[in-house]
């Protein structure tokens, strides 16, 4: 029994040749995607690398893909602090991509930028359970009365949501009513939207995206993010460790946790919104090469040039992003250049992990001193996994991770002492491709191809 | 038969005094409230955010540490900037330090928008009667 795993990555299409029993990786192999003629041609190529021998025995096929864009999602709530900021997170924890996010009654101006973003989906949220109706029954009427065409999931106050989806019935090509993302201002309740993201998904959008050919023949299945977040669940489930990965990529810096993130110490106030204790965060300006101009301008320059073996010239580092993000496929030349690359990849790591964790602030109170937590505390993760080009192709990932792990903030509650483990054969996805059916073979499969970078003392 | 029996509960600015809130979410829950406690701490931002996204009746403001004057102030014009202006404010505890008659206090939180104001020692059963009275349905026949 072989298991057939694919990822259609924007630049990629990787395959990963799986044995079931006993569980193991037999070999992977990737081929540039095909997106402008059909998928399947990238997928071709990447299977010929297998011998006729190897493929035999194949029973199971199951695909991710962010080619073509990924998943595209608005999310509407009401307002940004609570619902806008629940429905990001239950759109993040499903793999897509959100292009926008809004707040309160929306205006026409943002159904004219909403319409021009040409989103594959809309999330509709707004009100907690038995909260306010207004708003979200207006945003449904201003959405049907528009020209907007996208398939729309209803995750608002359920006393709200039926109507909503009823005023939007026939005027956009689905409706698909579910659990409120915020039943109350204290609870975050994504699972159901997330699944319901992923139905719309399998039954909507590959079609709109013409991979419904895809799905049929290989089993395509969930975007690319999704996949990696369900590898790092079941690790975290399996192993009982808390569980960060960082997918250092060229256009983007996605981090995922997996933690409940209560403090670690005693006395502490935890104030804002919930968070869910699978939190994926996407930074769209910290990416390595297609965004690097954007990176550069986020990270401080002088941390950059403290963290390299020799000065910098000026007008080195701007020549330098623009020669990168011209080729995905770009690879540092020199030594100086892998150099910068390094100390570039630590600082997008750790501006990343500035994000994604949780942070403490002191505040004086007529009672005295108190630490208020906002966020969720990672302080005890215990394993991360790294993956992304710029790691797996550097000369050594390891201090490259440790230095991307050392923010040497004590009030950013960022992982202290984790084991470090580097994805250098692009497993995740395939992983929890795998881990929905077969936990136990993916599980095998992680343990066989992660490789153990050390730990970090704390 | 109330029209609405949702209230939004906390305690304001930096004060931290947490027993009264937790006696007060017992006591409203008893009575029959949804209450959204937000605990100690809670900014103004934070009152009228649930209160918006709840649609609530009414917000109960506590505060144990004197600094009432400071960090009650601006509610209610913020409530009317959210397009809540017109909940029910009621704020209670040690609300200013110094030598002022309740009378005096009281006068100041109703200039400042807070249509009841209790004094220290207050029981939970007098306010909640006043919230049964302010939030009852009255297009409701008996």
């Amino acid at each position: 029994m072989k298991a057939l795993l694919i990822d259609f990555g924007s630049t990629y299409t990787k395959v990963a040749l799986v044995s079931m029993e006993p569980p193991g990786l037999i070999a992977v192999s990737q081929a540039p995607t095909t997106v402008e003629s059909d998928l399947m041609e990238g997928l071709e190529a990447a299977l010929a690398s297998f011998t006729g021998r190897q493929l035999r025995g194949v029973t199971f096929k199951r695909a991710s893909s962010s080619a073509a864009g990924g998943l595209r999602l608005v999310a509407v709530g009401l307002v940004p602090e609570l619902t806008v900021k629940a429905a990001r997170e239950a759109a993040l924890g499903a793999g897509a991509r959100v292009l926008a996010a809004y707040a309160y009654t929306l205006s026409g101006t943002e159904i004219a930028e909403i319409g021009a973003l040409k989103p594959d989906l809309l999330l509709l949220a707004g009100g907690t359970d038995g909260g306010n109706r207004e708003v979200i029954l207006e945003n449904a009427s201003r959405i049907a009365a528009s020209a907007l065409e996208m398939p729309v999931v209803v995750a608002g106050n359920k006393s709200a949501a039926d109507e909503a989806a009823a005023i939007l019935k026939g005027k956009v090509p689905r409706v698909e009513v579910t659990g409120n993302v915020m039943p109350g201002v204290d609870r975050l309740n994504v699972e159901p939207a997330r699944e319901a993201i992923r139905g719309l998904y399998l039954s909507e959008i590959t079609r709109a995206k013409g991979l419904d050919r895809v799905q049929q023949r290989v089993g395509l299945v969930m975007p690319t993010p999704l996949a990696v977040m369900k590898a790092g669940e079941l690790y975290w489930k399996a192993t009982g460790r808390e569980t960060m990965i960082i997918d250092l990529g060229g256009a983007t810096t996605d981090v995922h946790s997996f933690a409940d993130g209560r403090p670690r110490d005693a006395g502490r106030i935890v104030k804002g919104p919930p968070e869910p204790p699978v939190k994926r965060t996407v930074e769209g300006d910290l990416g390595m090469r297609v965004s690097l101009s954007a990176l550069l301008g986020v990270i401080p320059t002088g941390e950059l040039a403290e963290s390299l073996p020799f000065t910098l010239d000026e007008g080195a580092l701007p020549a330098y992003a623009r020669r990168a993000s011209l080729s995905r496929d770009f690879l540092p030349g020199d030594e100086k250049e892998r150099a910068l690359d390094g100390a570039i990849a630590g600082a997008a790591i750790r501006e990343a992990l500035r994000r994604h964790a949780g942070s403490l602030t002191e505040t004086y109170t007529p009672q005295g001193r108190l630490w208020v937590q906002q966020g969720k505390d990672l302080t005890a993760t215990a394993a991360v996994i790294a993956t992304g080009g710029a790691l797996v192709h550097g000369r050594d990932p390891g201090a490259l991770l440790r230095a991307g792990l050392s923010l040497g903030d004590p009030l950013v509650l960022s992982p202290r002492s984790p084991q470090i483990f580097l994805d250098r054969a692009y497993i995740l996805a395939s992983a929890g491709l795998l881990g929905e059916t077969r936990p136990e073979a993916a599980l095998a499969v992680l343990k066989d191809t992660l490789q153990p970078l050390g730990g970090i003392s704390g | 038969m109330l029209r609405n029996n949702r209230v939004v509960l906390g305690v304001i600015g930096a004060d931290v005094h947490a027993v009264g809130n937790k006696i007060l979410e017992m006591v409203l829950t008893e009575a029959g409230f949804e209450v959204i406690n937000l605990g100690v701490m809670v900014s103004q931002e934070e009152f009228i955010n649930a209160a918006v996204e709840s649609a609530a009746g009414a917000i109960w403001v506590s505060s144990l540490y004197g600094h009432g004057e400071i960090d009650c102030r601006g509610l209610r014009e913020k409530c009317y900037e959210a397009g809540i202006g017109d909940i029910h404010l009621y704020v209670g505890g040690n609300l200013v330090v110094g030598k002022r008659t309740f009378d005096e206090v009281e006068k100041l939180f109703k200039e400042m928008g807070y249509d009841r104001v209790y004094p220290p020692g207050t029981l939970p059963e007098e306010a909640i009667a006043h919230l049964k009275e302010d939030l009852a349905d009255e297009s409701a026949t008996d």
